[in-house]
Parts: C-alpha cells; structure tokens; sequence
C-alpha cells in the first residue's frame, strides 16, 4: 500500500466512530419519515424502510458523493401516491407491484443518465418553477395526511378537494363519537405540536434524539402504559401501522405485465424525473453543507442510484434518492464520509428486526403529524413570501406551476412553468430573437488572465436557465481555490435561476479560498431590490438614478467605503471635466463616472468611468475603474506605463521617451515618458523605482497636480480595487519626500 | 507553401451606390496607400453617366495623390461576378463592407459580403466599421490554430501590423476541450483536467513561438507579442476574445472547407461570420 492510501485508511478508522454515531442520528429521523412516506404512496410501509437500507448500503459502497443519506424522498409521494391508486384501477396491492415494476424502470432510466452525465439535467428548470412543484408536492403531501392526523383514514380525491375537506374534518371529528377517532386525533394533534416546538425546546438531552423519534417513543410508550392497567389498547389496527411478520418472507416482487402500457411509461417517466431533480439538487444542497467543501461526482451518484433504485424496486421498497434532509442531519452530527449513510441503513435493519412487535403499536396518526409537518415546510408561506421578494414575475412563474400541478400532474405543472418563464423572458425583453438566435450557439468565453493570472468568464448575449448549463460547464472549470471575474457587461439579460446559480457558485468559491466577483452588472435594470432579481440591459436610459437597485459589487464597494471611513457616491455624475487634462483621455470622450469612493480629505478618489473612444459608427464604450490623487505640490508631468497594459501612442501628445540612467530592468518593463526630462530624472528616484519594480503594474499617469492610476481597460473587482487603493497610497508615501523638499 | 506572408498588392473593393459609398471609398483608398497597392474599384450593374460622374467626383475629392485606381463595370450576378474578378485579375485582397450582426433585416446585405467571403480565391477583408477619419489600428489578435496554413496566416499579420503601424498582436490558441480527455466531476478528476491544460497550453505556445521565431526579426521586434491559450469551442472562443479585449482586427485562417452541412452546423470561422466582432481579416494562400 502506497503512504497515501494507509493514512487514508488511517484517516477513515480515525473518523469511523463519528460516522457510526450520526448514521445512528438519521436512522433515527429515517425510521419514522420512510414508514410514513410509504403509507403516505398507499404502499406498504416497510416499502420505505427497503429503499432506505437497500439505498444506503449501494450508494455508500458506489456513490460519488461525501456526506448525503439516500432514501425514499419526499418529493415521489405524490406520483407514487397516483400511480398506485391508479395503475390497477383501485386495487392498491396490485398497483404498489405495477408501480415497483415503474420503479425498476427508472432506476434503469437513472443509471443510463448517470453513463450519459447528465448530471446538469436539473439546470434546465427554472428555480421558481421548482419551488412552485416543491409546493405543489407540499400541499399534496399535506392535504392527505391532514385527514388521517385527526384519524379519518378514508378521505380520498384529489389534492384541491382534501384540502377543501379540511375545515369540514375538523368539526366532524369534534362532533363524533367514535372514541377511537378520539384518540387518534389527540395523538396526531400533540405529535404536530410536538414537531413544531421540538426545536424552540432548549434542553441538550431532550434535543439528543430527534423529534420523529420522540414522537414514535411516546405514543409506542403510551400503548405499555395501558398494558399494566388493564386497559384495551384503544386503537384497532385499521389504526396502526401494518407490518408483516416476517419482513423477509413477504418481500413483494414486481409486476411487469403492463410494460408497454401508456400510463406506466408515463408513470416511469414522471417517476425518473423528480427522482432525478430531487436527487440532484440535494446533492449540490449538501456540498454547501459539507465542511470539507468536497465536490461530488452527480453521474457517479446519479448512477448509484440508479443502481439502488433497481435493487430497492425488486425487494418491493420505493425509488432511492438523495434526500437533503436527513443529509443535513448526518452533517450536523458530524458525519465525513459516506459511511454514515452505510450505517444509517445497517441501524435500521437492526429497529425492524428487533423491534418489530413495538413498530405495529405506532398510530398511523402520528406519522402523519410528521407527513402534515414536512408538507407544510414544502408549501410554507414564507417561500412564497421569499419568490414575492425576487420580482413579480417570479410570483408567476411560481403560481403558474403550484396551480397547474394541482389541476393536473407534475409533468405538465413542470412544463408549464418552463413555459411561462420563457414567455415571460421574451415580453420582459420584447425580443423573441434574443432567445432564440442565440440558444444554441456558444455564448461563454473562459481565460486565465495573464497578468495576475486571474480567470476571466464574459457571457455573451442572454443567460438564463435555458443555457446556464454552458456558463456552469465553464465555471466548473476552474478550481474553487482561484479568483475569477465574471463579466456579464456584454450579456443583455440574466434570469433569477442565473442570478442565484451564481450566488452558491461565489458561495463555494469563498469556502475554499477563492473568489467569483461579478462585474458589468450596474448597467442592467432590475425589478426589485433582491439579489437574486433578473437583470435586463437598459438601452438608452443612460442618467437613470442606479442608486436604487444595488448590484453586489456597489453593496461592497458600499461595504469597503465604511471599513476604510469613506465617503460613496454610487451616482452618475457628468462632472469630469478635471480628467480631460490627462493625455489618456485626450482621444476618449467621458460620459460620466459613478461608484465614487473618496476619502474623508478628499485625496484620494476612486470611480468607475464610462468613456467611448471614436466617433459614430467606430464608437465604442469602454468601462474602467480609475484612481484619482490629488498632489499636495506639483510634480512633472510623466506617463509610466508597462508596455502593451495600455496600448496608447503618447508621442501624439509630444511626449518622449525616456530611459533612466543604471535601471536596465525598470527601463526594460516600464515605458516612462514625459516632456520635462531632466525634472523626470529627479523625480525617479532609486527608491520610487523600486517601488514600482516591487509593486504590480499599473498605469500611472501626472498631470502636475493630480495622479491618475488604473489598471486594466475593464471595471476592476472590489478585491483589485482594494488593491490599487493600497498602491495609490504607498506610492504617495514614496512620492511625499520630494514634494516637501520642493 | 512557403511561409512567407501575403503582400496585398491589388486590391479589389466591390461599390454600390449607397450613402456610405463616400466613407467606404475613403477606408479602402487609405488602405491600398498603406500597402501601396493598385486598387481596382468593380461596380457590378448598370453604367450610366450619372453614376460615371459621381464615382469620379468623389474619388477626386477624397483621392487627390497618385494612387493607381481602376474602375470596372460589370453585368451579372454579384457574388458570381466579383468571383470572377478576383480571378482574372488576380487580387490579392478583397474588400466587403459587412454589418455587425447578421439577423432578419440586414440578412440580404449581410449575406452577399459572407456568401463571397467563403467562395473567393483570394484574402478577404471584412470592414464593419468603416470611418471618414482615420481609427488607428493598435492591436491585432490572430488565430494560432495548429493547422497548415496558420504560420501563413500569422507572417500576414505581421506583415498588416507592420504595415498598419500596430503596437500588439495576440496570439490565441483555441484548444478543444476533448483534447483534455478528463471530464470534469469532481475534485480528482479537476486536478488532473487541470494538471491536462497546463501541459496542453505549454504545448500550444510553444508551437506558435516556434512559428513566430522563424519569422524575420525586422517583422516583430517593434511589436508587442502576447500569447493567449483558450479551452474553448473552435472559431466561436476568438471571437469574443478580441470582442473583449476591443481588438481593431481579428485575422484567421481560411475554413478549409464550407459546405451546407458546415452552415448548418456553425463551425470555426462560421461563428464569427454571423456576429463579427471587430473588422475581420481572412488570410487566403492563392492556388
């Protein structure tokens, strides 16, 4: 064994405990959600607890990610739900073996998309549209189980006409006389509440095991204490979970007799589909979670899964996916590796072989508390509150999809929303050709920048949720550890889907020591203050107040101007007459400049300038970050550039070359020129050069009595301004000699 | 092939009479002085003494010094007959006056100057933006493809630099991201795509040193040369490169083939014909 590989090993024996230890924690939580998300489909319940063990036991061993947990999601109940109830025309038992059958499929459905990497495939929808489905599944989810928390098992319909049911359900049970009902009710009752102040209980013993258990605890609990007193357990077992007697003995197989049928390919389909959106944004949700900041392999795990899905649809369990809450979980309880999820299963084989008899007394009324509070999470108000906040039109884009999934399916509420969206796109931008001519061309361009080395993404044309997949391939690129600058200047459009890809890309980035800054956005016009709001170019509105809406960069350069007691003026401002005197901007017409940052003596300036250089059809719009130094005393009049960083011809302005006498390597990198020489050779002093040997390029430039400094013919990133402010001070320092012996 | 660059001896502009006739006369007479070349003006359509007398007036306005001008008028088809010319008498460049973006409006005017561009036999230069005053022309960026004709391509550039007066050539590689044969899942596999790049980059730069060190010293010692390796798709990444770092003029190799099936399916150079970033300089080897 290679040293690598043993302290490898060593490493993983090492952190073996801790993995046994939180795999324990999501067994816990796993236990009671994958009974009730099975009873939630109308399968059998230990449907759930087979995809879990069988889930982590394939996905631990083949995976390619670090700290996820697999199991049944949330996210199927309500396909499962359909298929099962539909697929046999009512007969329950015979539509759970169809839909293991659909299972099977589309775990082979997953594995052939894992070998086709099509680990992007969640980012073709749009952020809104998801949540809208997420909501949709939420209601459904609660909608259902709200009636069998008060103990009516029996509601059936669709998920508008339950809920409707509700308020009726409520009275019903308070008028009847069922004592069983009774019971059930109270159970379900205090297991909500007991999910709704499990987290603002501070007790460190109490919080040691997860609410879910708790609830299982107490109400199997319940049914000891009444074995003592002689007292019937009140609930008949139409009321209790049903578990066979020997779990292994009765596995149920799949029946494939309707293959080739419309409704089961349809079934398949909408069965891979939210498996696989389900899977891949818990997995991409648990890498910002994960302390390691690993990176994983979504084919290789898409491929695991599919793999367990198979598996888990012929033992008779439900699909496997990546489920982020149990996820985090296993995180918080300090899980490294995939292990945890390994033992996550192996502790649940161990609950339904030994606790078997104790299983069979859980009221089915408290799963469903448990159901009723994870849908309510799905469907809470506050994300609605949230999508409200990004911009109209993702209100929308949402409703649009909650809707039609409740009237309909998912796959058309899916594909409604991305209707909708594209719709909206092109009435936001009147263009329908923005999208279209473009969509399939390349739009991004990656390079590593030579100079600081850098990397420099720009986009071109349109970016949203349509071809965000070429930006991600480009950016997934670069190690995180890097700095890179994203110009969207030359990107007429950027959807909200972008917009917040983009953030969990600065986001991983900044965890693993690098940086994503976005420039070229402070020229887009935005709906809404929120960050995440679609931007749109503005065409010819050239003095519209900026102020209003902030992009990232003015809230940091905001931010940086309180650090340093600044002043910021985000404004445009037409004044700029004082920077005509530079030889630089001699040729170049200023517009205005903005983003002004000075300090408190006003020496010291920096902004962003828009200039054009030419004239009609040559014209051409640059943006640069420049800045300003007031000079106490006059000094000559130079120019120092480093050759090729700023191709300007200075001789037009009758300036010269000139060479500094014993600096060969200064006069090697830099292109000074001036008009006064001799007073240049006294200003250049040994020690000025050095500093500028010393320091990174920048183009400075005298005007006697101001300095102007700049770095590249782009707007700089906070972290490079941050930068040229520190040169532009250093280089006062060094300079300020000579102007008190002036 | 030797690896010598093009000189641009006759020059052939085809003219309509439009409003900018006045401002496209003007960048081409100033070009064929620059290169100190002959330059042929070709009108294809009807002679009339109206048209006689206007092309002559304004020649003599914006032309006074002697530079050797021809005007020939033809009948015919546009693209067949300006074909045709640059064969007969024997062109070195051919210059179209193009608009920027090719969409449903301008896609007739468009498509004439594009449509020549891959069927002539000569080099082509593509003007989006012609001007009445002289633009200085600072900085070239050139296509570094590990392809034939690239080192011909790249002499020609410096030959233009020169000529122009520029003060920079860049240089870029496009490298195709197959060529890293790693795909990139996670962190593993982006360190070994990483490790792939540098060693490809390395590769590629010093192919194109090699290229521009065989060159004569009297061509590249008063320019600045950068070099600049792109992963990226080929033909589209150079494109917006020198529309990013504001290039005057992006010279590329001739395609080396252009059927339906290429149009259809943009490749190399066919992306940057249908939304030229800056003026476009193709580089043609004569048969």
């Amino acid at each position: 064994m290679t040293p690598r590989n043993t302290s490898q090993t060593k490493n993983f024996i090492y952190s073996l405990p801790k993995n046994i230890f939180s795999g324990f924690v999501v067994s816990l939580i796993a236990l009671p959600l994958g009974l009730g998300l099975a009873i939630a489909s109308d399968a059998p319940p230990i449907s759930g607890i087979i995809a879990a063990v069988v889930g982590g036991i394939v996905v631990s061993i083949l995976g390619g990610s670090n700290v996820t947990v697999t199991g049944p999601g949330n996210g199927l109940v309500i396909v499962l739900l359909g298929a099962i109830t539909t697929l046999a025309n009512g007969d329950l038992y015979q539509g759970y073996l169809f839909t293991l059958a659909a299972i099977v499929f589309s775990g082979i459905l997953m594995l052939l998309l894992g070998f086709l990497k099509m680990g992007k495939l969640a980012d073709f929808f749009p952020a809104s549209a998801i949540e809208g489905m997420l909501a949709a599944i939420g209601l459904g989810i609660l909608a259902k189980q709200f009636h069998i928390m008060i103990g009516h098992n029996n509601e059936h319909g669709s998920i508008l006409s339950l809920l409707l049911q509700i308020p009726t359900g409520i009275m019903e049970l308070l008028n009847s006389n069922n004592n069983a009902e009774h019971i059930a009710g109270g159970i379900g009752i205090l297991s909500l509440l007991i999910m709704i102040y499990y987290s603002k209980i501070r007790n460190r013993y109490f919080q040691l095991i997860p609410a879910p258990m708790w609830i299982l605890i107490l109400t199997v609990g319940f049914s000891y204490i009444l074995v003592p007193l002689n007292v019937p357990y009140p609930l008949k077992a139409s009321f209790l979970v049903n578990i066979p007697n020997n779990v292994f003995s009765s596995l149920a197989f799949p029946d494939f007799s309707l293959v080739l049928k419309k409704e089961f390919l349809i079934v398949v389909f909408a069965i891979t589909l939210i498996s696989s959106i389900e899977s891949l944004l818990s997995i991409k949700a648990v890498d910002k979670l994960d302390p390691e900041n690993r990176r994983s392999n979504v084919n290789k795990d898409l491929k695991a899964l599919g793999l367990a899905t198979i598996a888990s649809g012929l033992l008779g369990g439900l699909n496997v996916v990546t489920v982020i809450a149990r996820s985090s979980v296993n995180v918080n309880n300090g899980a490294t590796n995939r292990s945890s999820n390994l033992f996550h299963s192996l502790f649940l084989v161990l609950f339904v072989l030994l606790f078997q008899e104790q299983l069979r007394k859980i009221p089915l009324a408290a799963l469903a508390a448990i159901l009723v509070f994870t849908g309510y999470k799905l469907a809470t108000p506050k994300n609605f509150r949230k999508i409200a906040k990004i911009g109209k039109e993702q209100i929308a884009i949402f409703l649009t999809t909650l809707i039609t999934t409740l009237l309909t399916n998912l796959i058309t509420g899916i594909s409604a929303g991305i209707l909708i969206t594209i719709l909206i796109h092109i009435l936001i931008n009147k263009s329908f050709g923005l999208f279209f001519s473009h969509l399939f061309k390349p739009n991004v361009l990656l390079f590593k920048e030579h100079i600081g080395g850098s990397y420099y993404v720009s986009v071109k044309y349109f970016c949203s949720f349509l071809n965000f997949y070429k930006l991600k391939y480009k950016l997934d690129m670069i190690p995180e550890s890097e700095d890179v600058i994203l110009d969207l200047s030359m990107c007429s459009f950027v959807d909200h889907t972008v917009m917040e890809g983009l953030a969990n890309y600065a986001d991983t980035f900044a965890g693993k020591g690098g940086s994503l800054e976005i420039i070229g956005l402070d020229k887009h016009e935005a709906d809404s203050k929120h960050p995440f709001a679609i931007r749109k170019i503005l065409p010819f509105r050239a003095l519209k107040p900026i102020e209003r809406y902030f992009t990232k960069r003015q809230n940091q350069l905001k931010a940086t101007a309180k650090e340093y007691h600044w002043g910021y003026i985000p404004k445009k401002s037409t004044d700029t007459l004082f920077l005509e005197h530079f030889v630089f901007f001699k040729t170049r017409k200023i517009n205005y400049s903005y983003n002004h940052l000075s300090d408190p003596n006003g020496i010291f300036n920096v902004f962003d300038v828009e200039f054009t250089e030419g004239e009609f059809i040559a014209k051409e719009v640059v943006k640069t970050t420049i800045v300003h130094v007031h000079l106490q005393n006059t000094i000559p009049i130079f120019s120092l550039d480093r050759e090729g960083l700023l191709h300007f011809v200075y001789h037009l302005a009758g300036f010269e070359d000139m060479h500094i006498e014993n600096h060969p390597d200064f006069n090697r990198r830099f292109y000074l020129s001036g008009e006064d020489i001799p007073a240049l050779e006294g200003l250049f002093t040994d020690e000025l050069i050095l500093f500028f040997e010393s320091n990174p390029y920048y183009h400075v430039e005298s005007n006697g009595t101001t300095l102007l400094i700049q770095k590249k013919e782009r707007l700089l990133s906070v972290q490079e301004i941050k930068a040229m402010i520190y040169f532009a001070q250093q280089l006062i320092h060094v300079l300020q000699p000579f102007e008190v012996e002036v | 092939m030797n690896d010598g660059h093009q000189s641009f001896k006759k020059i052939l502009f085809g003219f309509a009479f439009s409003p900018k006739l006045k401002i496209n006369l003007l960048e081409t007479t100033r070009i064929a002085h620059l290169f100190n070349a002959t330059l042929i003006l070709i009108h294809v359509g009807e002679r009339t003494k109206e048209k006689e007398d206007e092309i002559h007036s304004l020649l003599k306005e914006i032309e006074p010094s002697g530079l050797s001008i021809e005007i020939q008028w033809k009948d015919g088809k546009p693209i067949k007959t300006i074909r045709q010319a640059c064969v007969d008498f024997k062109i070195d460049l051919l210059i179209l006056g193009a608009l920027q973006h090719e969409n449903m409006y301008r896609f007739y005017v468009g498509s004439i100057a594009r449509k020549l561009t891959r069927q002539v036999s000569c080099s082509v230069l593509l003007l989006i933006r012609p001007s009445e005053i002289r633009v200085a022309c600072n900085h070239l960026v050139v296509n570094g493809l590990n392809a034939p004709n690239t080192s011909k391509t790249i002499a020609s550039a410096f030959y233009v630099a020169n000529t122009l007066g520029a003060k920079q050539i860049t240089i870029v590689e496009e490298i195709l991201n197959k060529e890293i044969h790693v795909a990139v899942e996670d962190d593993r596999s982006l360190k070994k795509a990483s490790i792939i790049k540098e060693r490809l980059k390395h590769r590629e730069e010093s192919r194109v040193r090699k290229i521009v060190s065989a060159l004569p010293k009297i061509f590249t010692q008063s320019i600045k040369i950068k070099n600049q390796s792109i992963f990226g798709k080929r033909g589209y990444s150079i494109g917006h490169y020198a529309e990013v770092v504001r290039a005057d003029l992006l010279v590329m190799n001739a395609p080396s083939k252009s059927s339906v099936f290429n149009r259809i399916f943009p490749h190399d150079i066919e992306y940057i014909l249908s939304d030229l970033p800056t003026d476009l300089l193709i580089i043609r080897s004569q048969p």
